[in-house]
C-alpha cells in the first residue's frame, strides 16, 4: 500500500476508543481463552518440572518393591497393605549381584515419641550416603557416619516437619525419641525440601541405619516398601528381573500364580508421569484454544454488525476513492488490532492466574515465552480469519447501494 | 450529439460526452429501464444543471456520470477516455483524481473529526499525511472554516459549517468536476443560497465543472445551463 498502515491501526483504536465498552465485551473471548491457554500451559510446565525434579530427587537406578499384586493397567488393590513382605526378603535382594550393596532403604511407618508428644511418620533405614545419594544435606548437626550403620547404633536424623511436631521451636538435636520403643539419639536434622510431585511431605520423615532399623526396630517382620539402587543404570532392568525371581521363589509363587509383589523402576514411572503431564497440558491447551475460536466468533459476529452500521460510511469511502482492498484492510485491520488487544489483556490475566495458582495453590507454574508469543500470533490470526468475511462484505458493497443506506 | 449552446465553459474542453447512454435496472424478472439514450456533452467550467420530476431518473444519470455505476449500454468519455466499461477499482481511482461529491445530507463520516474527513479523499490517492494535513488546512481556509473547528467531530459544529466540510472534502483533491446530487434536499432556503454561492465561487475562481441535480427551480436558476429529464430522456429545457 502507498500509505502507512500506522494510519490505519490508528484509526482503528480510534474506533474502539468511542466505544470501549462493546470493544472490551467483543474482546472478552479472545482475552479468556489466551488467559486460560497461558494459565494452562504454565501449570502444565510447572508440573513437568517438577516431576523431572521428582527424578532427580530420586536418585538414579532406583527401584521401589511394594507388597500386592498389580493388576492389568499398573492398579493395584491393597497398595503396602498385604503383609507379604519380610525383613529377611529385604536382606536378601540386597545380595543380589545387580543390586548395589549399601544402597537398601526399608522404609515403615511407626509412631514417635518425645516425653509427651508422639507423631505417626515414615521412619527409613538407610546407608550412611544417604545425603549424598539423595542429594539432601543434614542442615542442624550431622548424619550418621559408615562405622554407625556396621554398629547399629541407636541414632536418628529428623525431618523438619518431625522436628516441629515434636519439639517445636526446640532444637532436637541430642534429645532422645522412642521409636517402637527403642529409645534413639536425634544427631540431626535434614534441610526442608517441602512437597514432592505427588504431594507428599517429604520433610515427614526419620532416618536410622538400616541395620539398626533391620535389628532393632524390627519388632515386627513385615515391610511394606523396599527401596534399593540398582548398581548402574543398565543394570536397572536385570535388578528388576532379579528380584521378581528371587521374590517369587522366596515366597514359593507357582509359575502360573502372579506375583504378590511389585517391583517399578521410579524413573519410569516418573517419566510416564512426566509425560501424562504434558498429554494433559496439551489436553487443557486444546480446550482453551476452543475458546479462542469462540471469541473469534465473536469478533466475525460484532464485525459484521459493525459493517452494517457502518454501510454508509463505506459508500462515503468508496465516493471519496477506497477501493475494495482499502475497505477490505480497513476491517480486517481493526479486527485484528481488536483481537491482538484482547490477546495482550488475555496473556496480562493469564500471567496473573498463573502466579495467584502458584501463590495459592501448591502446583508449580512456569511461565516462558513461547506461549506468550504464540498466544499474540493466534490472536492476530483469529482476528484476520474471522474478520475476512466482514471485511470481504464490506468491501463488495456496491457504492450506489451503500451510499443510499440509512 | 446535444442541442445546448455553450454558454459559460471556456476554450470549448469537452469533459463529459455521453453517446446512447442506457440504463436498465433489473429487479427479480422485470427489467426497467431507466435511462434510454441519453447523449449530453458537458464542457469545462460549466455550471449545470439537471432537472426533472421524482422518478425520471436524475440520480441514475448522476451515479454514471459520477462514476458510482456502469450504465448497461452506450459509452461514456471522461475527459476523453472511455470509462464506461472500467472495473470497480478504476472507477475508485477516477472518482479519486476527478470527482467531488456533495451529498444531501453531506455524508461527512461522524466518528472522524473535520479535518480527516477532509483529509480522505488524500488519503486514498496515497498522499503522504503531512502534506495531506496543509492541503486540507486550505481546503477549510478556503471555505471559512476557522482553524480551532478542525478537529471537533460534525456533531460538534453547526449545519452551515457541515455544508462547507463537505465543500471543502469535495475540492481539496482539486477535483475538475463537482457533482451534487440534491444537495439542497434538506436545506431552508438561507442555507441553500449559500451553498449555492459557494458552488458559484468555485465555479468562477478555480473553473470547476460543477453538475447539480435538484427539482426547485430557485436553486437551477444558479446553474448557467440546464437540461431536464422526463422518463429516462432528456427533452428540451
Ligand atoms: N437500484 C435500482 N433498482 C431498480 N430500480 C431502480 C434503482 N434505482 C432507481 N430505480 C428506478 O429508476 C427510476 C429512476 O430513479 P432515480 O434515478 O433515482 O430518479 P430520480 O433521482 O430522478 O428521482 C425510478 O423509477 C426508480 O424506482
Ligand atoms: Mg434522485
Amino acid at each position: 500500500m502507498k500509505f502507512p498502515i500506522l494510519l490505519d491501526i490508528q484509526s482503528a483504536f480510534k474506533t474502539f476508543t468511542r466505544n470501549k465498552a462493546r470493544s472490551f465485551l467483543t474482546t472478552l473471548g479472545i482475552i479468556i481463552g489466551v488467559a486460560s491457554v497461558i494459565a494452562t500451559v504454565s501449570i502444565g510446565q510447572g508440573a513437568s518440572a517438577s516431576v523431572q525434579d521428582a527424578i532427580n530427587a530420586l536418585g538414579s537406578n532406583l527401584l521401589i518393591i511394594l507388597p500386592g499384586s498389580s493388576n492389568l493397567g499398573g492398579v493395584q488393590t491393597g497398595f503396602g497393605e498385604l503383609n507379604t513382605m519380610t525383613l529377611s526378603d529385604a536382606k536378601a535382594i540386597r545380595k543380589l549381584p545387580a543390586v548395589k550393596t549399601d544402597s537398601a532403604n526399608i522404609r515403615m511407618t511407626e509412631q514417635v515419641i518425645w516425653r509427651g508428644n508422639n507423631w505417626g511418620t515414615s521412619v527409613m533405614g538407610t546407608s550412611s550416603t544417604f545425603p549424598i545419594i539423595k542429594n539432601w544435606p543434614v542442615t542442624n548437626g550431622e548424619f550418621f557416619d559408615p562405622q554407625q550403620n556396621s554398629t547399629a547404633a541407636n541414632v536418628a536424623v529428623i525431618g523438619t516437619t518431625v522436628a516441629t511436631q515434636l519439639f517445636g521451636l526446640m532444637n532436637p538435636v541430642g534429645h532422645i525419641i522412642l521409636i517402637h520403643n527403642v529409645p534413639f539419639k536425634i544427631i540431626g536434622e535434614l534441610k526442608a525440601i517441602g512437597f514432592n510431585a505427588f504431594g507428599q511431605d517429604q520433610d515427614d520423615i526419620v532416618v536410622i541405619p538400616i541395620t539398626t532399623m533391620m535389628e532393632k526396630v524390627a519388632g515386627i517382620t513385615w515391610v511394606n516398601i523396599i527401596m534399593v539402587s540398582a548398581k548402574s543404570k543398565q543394570d536397572t532392568a536385570l535388578a528388576q528381573n532379579q528380584i521378581t525371581a528371587l521374590l517369587r521363589q522366596r515366597h514359593h509363587i507357582p509359575p502360573h500364580k502372579p506375583n504378590d509383589f511389585y517391583v517399578r523402576n521410579l524413573t519410569q514411572i516418573a517419566q510416564t508421569a512426566g509425560s501424562s503431564a504434558q498429554i494433559f497440558t496439551i489436553l487443557l491447551a486444546a480446550v482453551a484454544a476452543v475458546s479462542l475460536l469462540v471469541g473469534g466468533i465473536g469478533i466475525m459476529n460484532i464485525m459484521l454488525v459493525s459493517v452494517t452500521e457502518r454501510t454508509k460510511e463505506i459508500g462515503i469511502r468508496m465516493a471519496v476513492g477506497a477501493k475494495k482492498n482499502d475497505i477490505l484492510k480497513q476491517f480486517l485491520i481493526e479486527s485484528s488490532v481488536l483481537s491482538l488487544f484482547g490477546g495482550i489483556l488475555g496473556i496480562g490475566l493469564g500471567i496473573g492466574i498463573s502466579d495467584l495458582i502458584s501463590i495459592i495453590t501448591p502446583l508449580k507454574t512456569i511461565l516462558t515465552i513461547e506461549p506468550i508469543i504464540i498466544s499474540i500470533i493466534f490472536s492476530v490470526g483469529v482476528g484476520v480469519f474471522f474478520g475476512f468475511y466482514p471485511a470481504y462484505k464490506a468491501s463488495n458493497l456496491n457504492p450506489v447501494e451503500a451510499l443510499r443506506y440509512e | 450529439m446535444n442541442d445546448f449552446q455553450k454558454n459559460n465553459g471556456d476554450d470549448n474542453i469537452v469533459v463529459i460526452n455521453l453517446e446512447h447512454i442506457g440504463m436498465i435496472y433489473k429487479t427479480g424478472i422485470i427489467n426497467y429501464e431507466a435511462l434510454k439514450d441519453i447523449n449530453l456533452t458537458i464542457y469545462k467550467g460549466e455550471f449545470f444543471s439537471i432537472m426533472g420530476a421524482s422518478g425520471s431518473g436524475k440520480s441514475t444519470l448522476m451515479n454514471i456520470l459520477g462514476c458510482l455505476d456502469k450504465p448497461t449500454s452506450g459509452k461514456y468519455f471522461l475527459e476523453g477516455m472511455d470509462v464506461s466499461k472500467l472495473d470497480k477499482d478504476l472507477l475508485a481511482e477516477i472518482r479519486n483524481k476527478k470527482i467531488g461529491f456533495v451529498f444531501q445530507g453531506f455524508n461527512l463520516i461522524q466518528r472522524l473529526s473535520v479535518i480527516e474527513n477532509v483529509e480522505l479523499p488524500l488519503f486514498y490517492a496515497g498522499i503522504p499525511h503531512k502534506e495531506a494535513v496543509i492541503e486540507a488546512k486550505d481546503a477549510l481556509r478556503l471555505v471559512d472554516i476557522a482553524e480551532n473547528k478542525e478537529n471537533n467531530f460534525p456533531n460538534q459544529i453547526s449545519g452551515g459549517e457541515q455544508q462547507r466540510v463537505a465543500i471543502a472534502r469535495a475540492i481539496v483533491h482539486n477535483a475538475s468536476i463537482i457533482m451534487a446530487d440534491e444537495p439542497t434536499g434538506n436545506l431552508d432556503s438561507v442555507r441553500s443560497s449559500e451553498l449555492m454561492s459557494f458552488f458559484k465561487k468555485i465555479n468562477e475562481e478555480r473553473n470547476v465543472t460543477i453538475i447539480l441535480v435538484t427539482h426547485e427551480p430557485v436553486v437551477a436558476a444558479f446553474a448557467k445551463k440546464h437540461i431536464i429529464v422526463k422518463d429516462g430522456h432528456i427533452v428540451n429545457d
